[in-house]
């Protein structure tokens, strides 16, 4: 077992790690400004821009992969734009993985912080006016530290999604060892060249993580299971 | 310093028309639930914006829709308490008596230990709100605007959430810690007990209308109007037909009145508390000339106890309605038929 660990190329855990906790702080950000600006829409614009903001989580990730590869492609405006003027080039490299994770990842984000956001008494942002704090400071300070515990889960749940993102990944990011391969990519690359045991080897090490990411669940959505009424 | 709000603003069902301008310090707004007592509260907090109108506060105006002015809610200067005290449930006492104070650490540290002591919240300074009484939570929400300096503090249902035993002590306190305030205080509320104790100034509301405002002892002792009549807990309330400048026939309950006030023709109504209301007992002999009249024979038609009175709807053979009578137990009522006083100086004759 140890010359199999030794023998291992580790380099699809750290850029899945890697990966994972950059896309989850990207979502993070932008989820809980997105969930609070639909917060502030008419009735009507909420119903639109929710349902725009949540595509990424209903539809297949190969779904999003086309449309970033549309927009990153070389080929394109953005993507010609990065790579010629800031030399950043996002089809098939690292910032791919990120890209790709961040956005399947988003939705997960941004649903929990809206819920937990419509969660929070209103009265509690209309006192903070009348108490002369700023808007900014409203959101920061009251809004976000009452809604904690659901953004919390929203983010165990986009790390979650993000670390075990395949689809998207693979067709914007590609399936280079030791530079774009994460574990989900590693497994289905295994898998097709007939390596049973390397790919069993990473489905054991991601049912570990993704055990340990549910416990987090758990312990952050602020009730043990001991508290929980047995039914 | 005097409050003036004149304003219109359509709702869901109504229409808000608020036109007064206040006189006393503490003004209190009586109505039934969803008349709009809050919603003037929320325009005039800046929560709610008006669709016209004018909010003034001494000199500072707030909103007037002619010269577009709109101030935000952080700049009115008017303080909030809302029906669940709205306390921010992730920050200490101290924290939350802190966060409407913008100044230096030294004197924002002196204000609060000044307000934590003024409303005996002291030792609870670590606590959460989470953790405090219902009292206490009112009492640190009053902590956290007197911290703020408003000009105007509007309270929003103060006991609604207070069980009712802890009520009255508390509604004492309160006027207690209000006397401290040098600027108007509004009080919202639907208990015209409450009311009747911590306002000197009252506002009656109905249906979105500002009907009427005066003195409060004045507007409880003669309403004008049979709205104020029921808000402030008259039960009987009768039309009239006016016989002569000081007699008048009350239809629902079948007797002819003579009132100590001229009968003008507004005069539609006419209404009687029932505590005013006396039994005579033909054993007493008080049967002066002065309650030759308005006396009414009836009978008992329900009997209500209550711990520390007796409430009975009385009725006569011919009336339309009963009249509510209220006496302490020792007066309780022992026959089924008796007569009844209706003294002229406790009728009220209503619009």
């Amino acid at each position: 077992m140890s010359e199999f660990a030794e023998s291992v190329n580790w380099s699809p855990l750290f850029i899945s790690l890697k990966a994972g906790i950059l896309a989850t702080i990207i979502a993070f950000f932008v989820g809980i400004l997105a969930a609070r600006w639909v917060m502030k829409l008419s009735s009507r614009m909420k119903w639109i821009v929710d349902g725009i903001l949540t595509l990424p989580l209903v539809l297949p990730p190969t779904v999003a992969g086309f449309f970033l590869l549309l927009l990153f492609s070389l080929k394109r405006p953005l993507g010609k734009y990065l790579w010629t003027t800031w030399g950043v080039k996002v089809v098939l490299s690292f910032s791919g993985c990120v890209i790709a994770a961040s956005v399947i990842a988003f939705p997960l984000m941004y649903r929990n912080a809206r819920a937990a956001f419509e969660q929070v008494d209103v009265n509690m942002i209309y006192a903070a006016r009348t108490l002369g704090m700023s808007e900014k400071k409203i959101f920061w300070k009251v809004v976000v530290p009452i809604a904690a515990p659901g953004i919390a889960s929203g983010t165990v749940l986009a790390f979650a999604r993000a670390l075990g993102e395949y689809g998207a990944t693979s067709m914007l990011a590609g399936n280079i060892l030791g530079k774009t391969q994460t574990i989900a990519v590693a497994i289905a690359s295994e898998v097709a060249a007939g390596n049973m045991d390397e790919a069993g080897f990473w489905v054991a090490i991601i049912i570990t993580i993704s055990f340990v990411i549910v416990f987090i669940i758990n312990m952050v959505s602020g009730k043990g299971m001991k508290q929980i009424k047995r039914w | 310093m005097s409050i003036k709000v004149k304003i219109h603003k359509k709702l869901k069902g109504f229409h808000l028309d608020v036109d007064v301008e206040t006189r006393g310090k503490r003004i209190g707004i009586l109505g039934a639930s969803g008349c709009g007592k809050s919603m003037t509260l929320k325009v005039i907090a800046g929560i709610e914006k008006p669709d016209k109108g004018l909010i003034q506060v001494g000199e500072k105006i707030l909103f007037e829709s002619k010269k577009h002015i709109n101030l935000p809610p952080q700049k009115r200067k008017v303080g909030y308490m809302f029906q669940n005290y709205a306390l921010f449930p992730h920050m200490t006492v101290e924290e939350n008596v802190g966060i409407g104070v913008y100044k230096d650490r030294v004197s924002k540290e002196k204000i609060i230990q000044e307000q934590i002591k003024r409303f005996h919240l002291e030792g609870l300074e670590k606590r959460k709100p989470g953790e405090l009484s219902g009292g206490q939570q009112q009492r640190v929400a009053l902590a956290r605007i007197f911290a703020y300096e408003p000009d105007v503090i509007l309270l929003d249902e103060p006991f609604s959430s207070l069980d009712r035993f802890l009520k009255d002590q508390l509604v004492q306190e309160l006027l207690e810690l209000l006397k401290d305030f040098k600027g108007e205080i509004i009080i919202v509320s639907h208990n015209r007990d409450e009311i009747y104790t911590l306002c000197d100034e009252l506002i009656i509301m109905d249906q979105g209308k500002t009907l009427l405002i005066g003195d409060t002892k004045e507007i409880f002792k003669n309403s004008q109007l049979v709205e104020a009549a029921k808000l402030t807990g008259c039960k009987n309330i009768s039309p009239i037909q006016r016989i002569n400048s000081h007699e008048l026939w009350a239809t629902d309950w079948n007797i002819r009145l003579q009132v100590a006030q001229e009968i003008s023709d507004e005069i539609n109504y006419v209404g009687i508390r029932a505590h005013d209301i006396r039994e005579i007992r033909c054993d007493i002999e008080d049967s002066a000339d002065e309650i030759l009249n308005n006396i009414l024979n009836v009978e008992v038609l329900q009997t209500l106890e209550y711990p520390f009175e007796m409430q009975y709807i009385l009725k006569n053979n011919e009336a339309i309605e009963g009249i509510w009578y209220k006496a302490i137990k020792e007066k309780r009522i022992m026959k089924k038929a008796l007569k009844i006083h209706l003294p002229m100086e406790a009728l009220m004759l209503l619009k």
